[in-house]
């Protein structure tokens, strides 16, 4: 592997990790709007409003990038950075197509992935507590918790794919996947989703930014463009949290003319659960942070729990 | 309702809608069509007006303008008294002030004012918005037409009165002529 290759390998996933989130953002604009009887924005950019998010951006930097008095400063800086840079880490090692269209893959890749995406949650967790504001400090707390519940059904439920395909590396697990580990790994799929969905504190599962009780959580000192970088990294978490489901559990490139059109799946299989990421918050209220935790820890952690047997049954029957 | 069914019901209405045309009207483009009673603007048909001052003294906050004075018309026949009336001199609404109640429409004895749904007249400058009798009175030409009465109303009580008329002069003439024969 020459320094070129290393550079455009990387560069791509820049390019992705820059383009994807702000077509995750626009689509949630525009599919939120429809699915509410609106049209969402129609003027930036001229046709329907495809511009709206460098337009947000651009009023984002023109913003005043404020720090509260009795703040830790330097880690209320950090902390966006903390948030954001992880799901770029992160993406360097989900595989796009098949034979090495993927960043680097470690080679316990899931491993890597998922103790990086924890990461990320810590940066509103930091964030909430160097605020030093009374409601920062109770959505960081939130997401503390929300952390602790929901890591855990996450990592089960992953280690229940790694069990099936033997191996931890993300790009071995696609080469081992087959079209009925679909249904065989249904539940594990839906904790993973679901978890991950929670670990990214996206409705139904957004108690730690509740704006009607908590004005916004962790992020309510930010402003400008350290607040646009913890938007930006909201929407690169579910760009992230798609892409490991689909490459997880939904096969990945795999599909017809996979060998030409793999990057193609993996787009159209991650495009359609960002979708459905947009559609649970379009559709469902929020659980209250009790709620939260008690769905994780008496629904999640015991479906992939199941799984986890029912995958150690069914190998060791085939195997 | 159950959990489950109330969570598929929640996908499936916003799918459902979201596959339907938005119920947005892009304004700016696209004008809205109000109904004709809509309050935008009250507008001043001023040839009706007799500077009664009605509407100036029941406006609750005091946002109509009217100065007048007084005309001697000579008179129209010899020998006949001189007539004198009110001439219109300043009529201006204050529409900052205005908070479109309609009880200057409702209590004007003369049809001299009407709500009008006109209402892109919005200023950078609040002084701007008293808007005096020139301005009132074209928008007198963006009053629609009253909309038709409901089938099942009751008549207007000017062609109720007319028709009881008409009706007692046909009996009596009936009667007339029943007496002759």
């Amino acid at each position: 592997m020459d320094w070129l290759d290393v550079a455009i390998r990387l560069l791509a996933v820049l390019v992705a990790f820059l383009v994807f989130p702000l077509l995750v953002g626009q689509l949630e604009h525009k599919a939120m709007a429809h699915m509410q009887g609106r049209v969402g924005p129609m003027h930036a950019g001229g046709f329907h409003g495809w511009a709206q998010l460098i337009a947000d951006g651009v009023k984002f930097a023109q913003k005043e990038d404020t720090v509260p008095d009795g703040a830790d400063r330097r880690i209320f800086r950090l902390a966006p950075a903390v948030a954001l840079v992880p799901y770029l880490v992160v993406l360097i090692a989900i595989p796009f197509g098949p034979e090495g269209m993927v960043g680097e893959a470690p080679d316990a890749g899931v491993f890597f992935v998922l103790a990086v995406l924890g990461v990320g949650v810590l940066g509103s967790l930091i964030a909430g507590w160097a605020s030093a504001n009374k409601y920062a400090l109770l959505g960081g707390l939130r997401t503390a918790a929300q952390l602790m519940a929901y890591e855990l059904p996450l990592l089960l439920s992953a280690a229940s794919v790694a069990m099936a395909a033997g191996t931890l590396s993300l790009t071995g697990i696609l080469d081992a996947f087959q079209w009925w580990w679909v249904p065989w790994q249904l539940v594990g799929a839906f904790v993973f989703f679901t978890a991950g969905l929670a670990e990214l504190q996206r409705p139904p599962f957004d108690a730690p930014i509740a704006p009607e009780e908590i004005i916004f959580g962790a992020y309510t000192e930010y402003s400008g463009l350290r607040f646009a970088f913890f938007l930006l990294a909201e929407y690169a978490g579910i760009v992230v949290i798609s892409a490991l489901t689909a490459v997880l559990f939904l096969g990945g490139w795999h599909g017809p003319f996979a060998d030409q059109l793999g990057w193609l799946w993996t787009l159209l299989k991650t495009g359609a659960l960002c979708f459905v990421v947009i559609w649970a918050r379009v559709a469902w209220p929020r659980l209250r942070a009790d709620q939260i935790q008690r769905f994780a820890w008496t629904v999640l952690v015991p479906l992939a729990l199941a799984q986890i047997a029912l995958t150690g049954v069914i190998k060791v029957v085939t195997g | 309702m159950s959990l489950g069914s109330g969570l598929a019901k929640g996908l499936a209405i916003t799918l459902r809608t979201m596959t339907r045309r938005a119920v947005t009207a892009q304004y700016p483009e696209e004008q809205p069509e109000l109904p004709p009673r809509s309050r935008g603007v009250i507008g001043l048909f001023e040839e009706n007006c007799t500077v009664c001052m009605l509407c100036a003294r029941e406006c609750p906050d005091w946002c109509v303008y009217i100065d007048s004075h007084k005309e001697t018309l000579p008179a129209t026949t010899p020998g006949g008294r001189e007539r004198s009336r009110n001439v219109l001199d300043r009529f201006a609404i204050d529409f900052a002030l205005c908070m479109y109640c309609g009880i200057c429409v409702e209590v004007c004895p003369f049809d001299a004012l009407f709500w009008s749904p006109e209402f892109e007249y919005a200023t950078t400058d609040i002084r701007e918005l008293t808007h005096e009798r020139d301005t009132l009175r074209a928008w007198m030409w963006t009053v629609p037409e009253p909309p038709p009465l409901d089938e099942a109303a009751e008549e207007p009580k000017e062609i109720a009165a007319a028709r009881k008329a008409a009706e007692k002069a046909a009996e009596k003439a009936t009667q007339g002529e029943a007496g002759d024969g």
